[in-house]
């Protein structure tokens, strides 16, 4: 379970003060699907950032399963995001050099797993997500489906509790974003917790619950069952 | 994170941009093949120097007419300076630890044959030569150890003189004149070559008595004295100056032991060749500064990278140890290299002029890859360290 209280963000740029999030508060428990919205720099993607603990509030409190997030330093903050937390990007962020599989068996790699360990779970998610026979291709010979594919692969290679996707459907046509959200639903429905920042409403719409950003604040929180 | 993942990661970069790393290991390959390269000349030189002067034995001690001051002068000019006669020589004899003496004269004189005649070198010299300088008659026997101040007029010719003289004659019991007085061969020595740019075969050797006659000469130009071996050269010294210092009422005279004169010609040559080490020393700076721009500009290129890795829960040593990694592969292959082109140069060098001395030292040359990599490590910390350090939403927005 995810606690946020009173969650400020702020920065300062050029001597003047930009509130990225201003006084936050929300509850996830395990295995939600939220989508959150917002016009442009409402604040989704620090929000994120926060989630995942790539970033810190300057002001407010962020618990999760209980323990206190704010407290920990950055070295413990790494093992938790190693552990819980995946990531999805809108630029998929693959590295160029290193092959489908050998991108997915980065953060294992990070985590100190054995290899062999690592080799089952690769193939694993490789076969999860349809990349089998893509294993050994490098970013630049997939489409940009498989590549984005091949990110999910990675942020779940780990098996996290929480998958923090931005905007993973910005750089997709409509069929292949269609594909990747099917995907990360599947993963939902088998226990992870999805939070998904988008700015398709259609996409938005099929969460079970849709969160509103406005200025750094939650706006709406809708509940519904979705379609 | 394993050693091997590290390296498998490390090498993926290095491979990834291949010219690139070619070039920045190339900048180390050529300053360790230059810091090799002039070590081993250094080096070459130095042994070849120390063989030179050593080829006569290090047991041996000289004693010359005049004190040497601290900065050379000689202050014979100020006081009385007695010359130092073959008695003073035969002194030394009585000296326990002292196996052989005689007093040495040098000049130049005109030794005529039956047919030919030469100007050459003549060194008055004492029987225990051969003994004292390492260095044996080939034909006949050597002077004889006559009363070194009534010693017979004998003479040994050098291997480049007795051909000069006598072609391939066997010259045994021939009579020579040198400078006007008659000799009699009675040897001819090895052939020993130049040493030091003095050719030792072109010299006439005949008694001290003789030759201070022959020159004209009040006394000796040197004694020189053999030590047993694994004396204390210093007590040996001491031995000397005590006797000829009774004898001459003062100490007008200068001692130089071959192990002194061996171990501060060492030390020059040591500084000599650290010096030109040091020298080829600035281009592997060249080449760290290289390595330093190279990183710099790897660590800007993969700021996202940083970020994704951040995310994906790397540490920041883990940061640290990956872009410190790659810094130190291109610097120790680059290193290996310029190992490789050193040495191999400095072997070509010896075969293309076998006069020129090369050396390469191995233990130098484990030093250079050492160092190479200790530059890789150093030249790549900076950016390394700055890598670790970004904050890793601002890494991964950069793009
Ligand atoms: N590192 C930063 N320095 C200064 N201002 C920042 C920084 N990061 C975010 N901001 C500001 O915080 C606000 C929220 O940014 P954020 O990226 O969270 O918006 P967003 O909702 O994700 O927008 P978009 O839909 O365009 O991605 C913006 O006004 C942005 O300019
Ligand atoms: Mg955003």
């Amino acid at each position: 379970m995810i606690e946020l209280a009173g969650v400020h963000r702020d920065f300062v740029v050029g001597g003047e003060r930009v509130y990225a999030l201003n006084g936050l508060d929300l509850v996830i428990d395990e295995g939600e699907y939220i989508s959150i919205m917002g016009p442009s720099g409402s604040g989704k993607s620090t929000l994120l950032h926060i989630l995942g603990l790539l970033d810190r509030p300057t002001q407010g409190l962020y618990r999760m399963d209980g323990v206190n997030m704010t407290d920990l330093n950055d070295e413990q903050r790494a093992r938790v995001r190693g552990e819980k937390i995946g990531f999805v990007f809108q630029f998929f962020h693959l590295i160029p050099r290193l092959s489908a599989a050998e991108n997915i068996e980065l953060p294992l790699m990070l985590a100190g797993i054995a290899p062999g360990e690592r080799g089952r779970r690769v193939e694993a998610v490789l076969a999860a997500t349809g990349l089998t026979d893509r294993a050994r291709h490098l970013p630049s010979q997939l489409s940009a489906g498989q590549r984005q594919r091949t990110a999910i692969a990675r942020a779940t290679v780990t098996e996290p509790t929480v998958l923090l996707a931005d905007e993973p459907t910005g750089n997709l046509d409509r069929v292949t974003g269609a594909e990747v959200i099917k995907l990360l639903e599947g993963l939902n429905i088998q226990g992870i917790t999805l939070i998904l920042v988008t700015h398709d409403p259609e996409i938005g719409r099929r969460a079970t619950r849709r969160i509103r950003l406005v200025d750094g604040r939650i706006a709406e929180d809708d509940r519904e069952v979705g379609a | 994170m394993t050693v091997a993942d590290y390296l498998r990661l490390t090498w993926r970069s290095v491979t990834a941009l291949w010219l690139r790393s070619l070039l920045t290991g190339l900048g180390i390959a050529i300053g360790t093949a230059a810091v090799i390269l002039l070590t081993s000349l250094g080096e070459g030189l130095n042994r070849f120097v120390l063989a030179e002067f050593s080829q006569f034995g290090t047991n041996i001690v000289a004693v010359n007419p005049g004190r040497q001051s601290t900065y050379g002068a000689s202050i014979g000019i100020f006081g009385i300076v007695r010359p130092l006669t073959i008695e003073d020589a035969e002194s030394l004899r009585r000296i326990p630890q002292i196996q052989a003496s005689m007093g040495l004269i040098q000049g130049n004189a005109e030794v005529e044959a039956a047919h030919r005649s030469r100007r050459t070198t003549v060194l008055g010299v004492g029987s225990d030569m051969p003994r004292i300088f390492s260095f044996e008659p080939e034909l006949g026997r050597f002077l004889p150890p006559d009363d070194p101040q009534v010693a017979r007029p004998f003479a040994v010719l050098g291997s480049k003189i007795h051909h000069e003289l006598f072609n391939e004659d066997v010259p045994l019991g021939e009579k020579i004149r040198i400078a006007g007085s008659r000799f009699r061969v009675v040897g001819v020595m090895e052939s020993k070559g130049q040493i030091l740019g003095f050719d030792m075969d072109d010299v006439v050797y005949i008694p001290t008595a003789r030759a201070l006659e022959l020159f004209n000469r009040e006394g000796l130009m040197e004694i020189d004295a053999l030590y047993s071996e694994g004396a204390s050269a210093r007590d040996i010294a001491e031995a000397i100056g005590a006797t000829l210092t009774a004898r001459h009422g003062r100490r007008d005279f200068t001692i130089t032991t071959q192990e002194e004169m061996l171990s501060t010609l060492g030390s020059v040559l040591d500084v000599l060749t650290f010096a030109v080490g040091a020298l080829g020393g600035i281009s592997l700076c060249v080449g760290a500064i290289g390595i330093l721009t190279i990183m710099t500009i790897a660590v800007r290129e993969r700021t996202a990278e940083v970020g994704l890795l951040r995310a994906l829960g790397a540490r920041r040593r883990q940061i640290l140890a990956l872009f410190l990694g790659e810094a130190v592969v291109v610097a120790a292959l680059g290193g290996a290299t310029g190992l490789v082109l050193g040495a191999g140069g400095g072997q070509l060098l010896r075969l293309a002029v076998p006069a020129l001395p090369v050396h390469t030292p191995w233990e130098f040359a484990a030093a250079a890859l050492a160092v190479s990599s200790f530059i890789g490590l150093v030249a790549g910390a900076l950016p390394a360290y700055r890598a670790a350090g970004l904050d890793p939403v601002a890494a991964l927005r950069a793009e």
